[in-house]
């Protein structure tokens, strides 16, 4: 009984403070989801940081509260982003334009992102040889028997 | 600038001998390094490197902390380091990047580095040859080079000691790891003496002679005590938050692990203490010594 008390956020504002066994939780869940995306921290927060930049892009986001964390899920990681939305920005349209920068063709302004996502999807499900390892499953099984069945 | 370097010019002429020592400075004093061992795991080696690193750090010493166990690595999160940790030993050993960029220093303690160990790999992806050049390495730059040993006697075990000069060994009070600390001993080389850390002792178990005591662990292993750590529950809290009690001068813990730190360096020759029970322990633990209690 007291131990689920003091898991609880009551505890926590009660005494000002987490629990250090709280503080034990969270420092492991964020040190093993850096082992199983084998990448380091700083890394990671790279890659945060720039999927925030590409989203800002399109849409006016408010950085501060945007937050994107990763889960390790039964049989593979996710990586889930909450990223509040304040506006929709006006110049949207153009944003694909900064694209060229990378020498990449024009994107036609009527051609919606959404056909590129699709083109991409075959790759990720087709590599998988036999045995599928931590994290390299990117759909779960049962996407693959309903792909399968279609 | 010019100035001194006429003056060196002129002692050389006069002076010969105490220029030449100016001229060409000794050797470089190189530092020692140190493995830390059990044979058995989780008797707390990790830990006791985390802490005995602090502790020498907090004597002033410049110490390097090295994780030795290739593929689980843990002394960073020990140290409440794991976010820092870029590259690592296989890293620097393999040249993909200098040693400088491999070492994190702790914020804490301007004295104390990490240099962390690889986790995606295997231990057979080290040979001792490697080993021992990067202890060197590390020697000519740390006075202290602590050597975090992994478990068993095997290929980790053998490279973490191939750099070393000297050894301390972890046990606790239990037959299964005084057992396997003697086993230890006898695989390190003759001329060693290791010294020993016993971990873990609850002073009132021993009293009630239901735990091995320091002597009856010493009788078997007939090392140099270096230090005895009390088992209490501000290490588990200690590693949850990655905050070695090492570091802090208010701790008793603490004070255990820099009287060590102090043996180790020599400046404490007094023999250690075996620790009792707290001063003016709970009731019932006075309450039980009055009916002494023993089965």
């Amino acid at each position: 009984m007291f131990e689920f008390f003091k898991n609880t956020e009551v505890f926590k504002t009660l005494f000002g403070r987490e629990s250090s066994g709280a503080t034990a939780r969270e420092r492991l869940r964020l040190v093993l989801l850096s082992d199983h995306l084998a990448l380091a921290p700083d890394v990671v927060d790279a890659l945060k940081a720039e999927l925030l930049e590409v989203i800002a892009r399109y849409v006016d986001i408010d950085p501060e509260m945007a937050e994107v964390t990763f889960e390790q899920r039964e049989r593979e990681l996710a990586m889930l982003a909450s990223v509040p939305i304040k506006s929709v920005r006006k110049d949207r349209p153009s944003a694909p334009a900064q694209r060229t920068a990378n020498g990449r063709a024009h994107a036609p302004l009527n051609q919606p992102p959404r056909r590129r996502r699709r083109r991409r999807r075959p790759s990720p499900a087709a590599p998988p040889n036999g045995a599928p390892s931590d994290g390299t499953l990117l759909a779960p099984p049962g996407t693959f028997e309903s792909s399968a069945q279609a | 600038m010019n100035v001194e370097g006429t003056d060196l010019m002129h002692a050389f002429e006069e002076a010969p001998l105490e220029a030449a020592s100016v001229e060409a400075p000794a050797a470089v004093a190189l530092g020692r390094a140190i493995v830390i061992t059990s044979g058995k795991g989780g008797v707390g080696k990790t830990t006791t490197t985390a802490n005995v690193g602090a502790a020498l750090a907090a004597l002033g010493k410049r110490v390097v902390l090295v994780d030795a166990d290739i593929g689980l690595r843990n002394l960073d999160i020990v140290l409440g380091l794991e976010n820092r940790v870029r590259y690592h030993l296989l890293d620097v050993i393999e040249g993909n990047v200098e040693l400088d960029e491999a070492l994190i220093r702790d914020k804490r303690s301007a004295n104390l580095y990490l240099l962390a160990a690889a986790q995606a790999r295997e231990k057979e992806d080290v040979d001792v040859d490697e080993m021992q050049r990067l202890m060197e390495q590390l020697r000519e730059r740390f006075e202290y080079v602590l050597i975090d040993c992994p478990a068993g006697i095997e290929l980790g075990f053998r490279n973490a000691v191939a750099g070393a000069q000297h050894a301390i060994i972890v046990c606790t009070p239990e037959v299964s790891a005084v057992r396997d600390a003697d086993r230890v001993v006898g695989l390190l080389p003759n001329d060693w003496s290791p010294e020993l850390i016993v971990n873990r002792l609850r002073p009132a178990l021993v009293r009630k002679g239901k735990m091995l005591s320091v002597d009856d662990v010493n009788a078997i292993l007939r090392l140099p005590l270096l230090g005895v750590i009390p088992d209490e529950p501000a290490v588990i809290v200690a590693t949850n938050k990655g905050e070695p009690p090492a570091f802090d001068p208010n701790s008793r813990l603490g004070a255990a692990y820099r009287a060590i730190a102090a043996r180790i360096t020599g400046e404490e020759t007094a023999p250690a203490e075996v620790p009792t029970e707290r001063e003016g322990g709970g009731f019932f633990s006075k309450l039980g010594a009055l009916f002494g209690g023993r089965s």
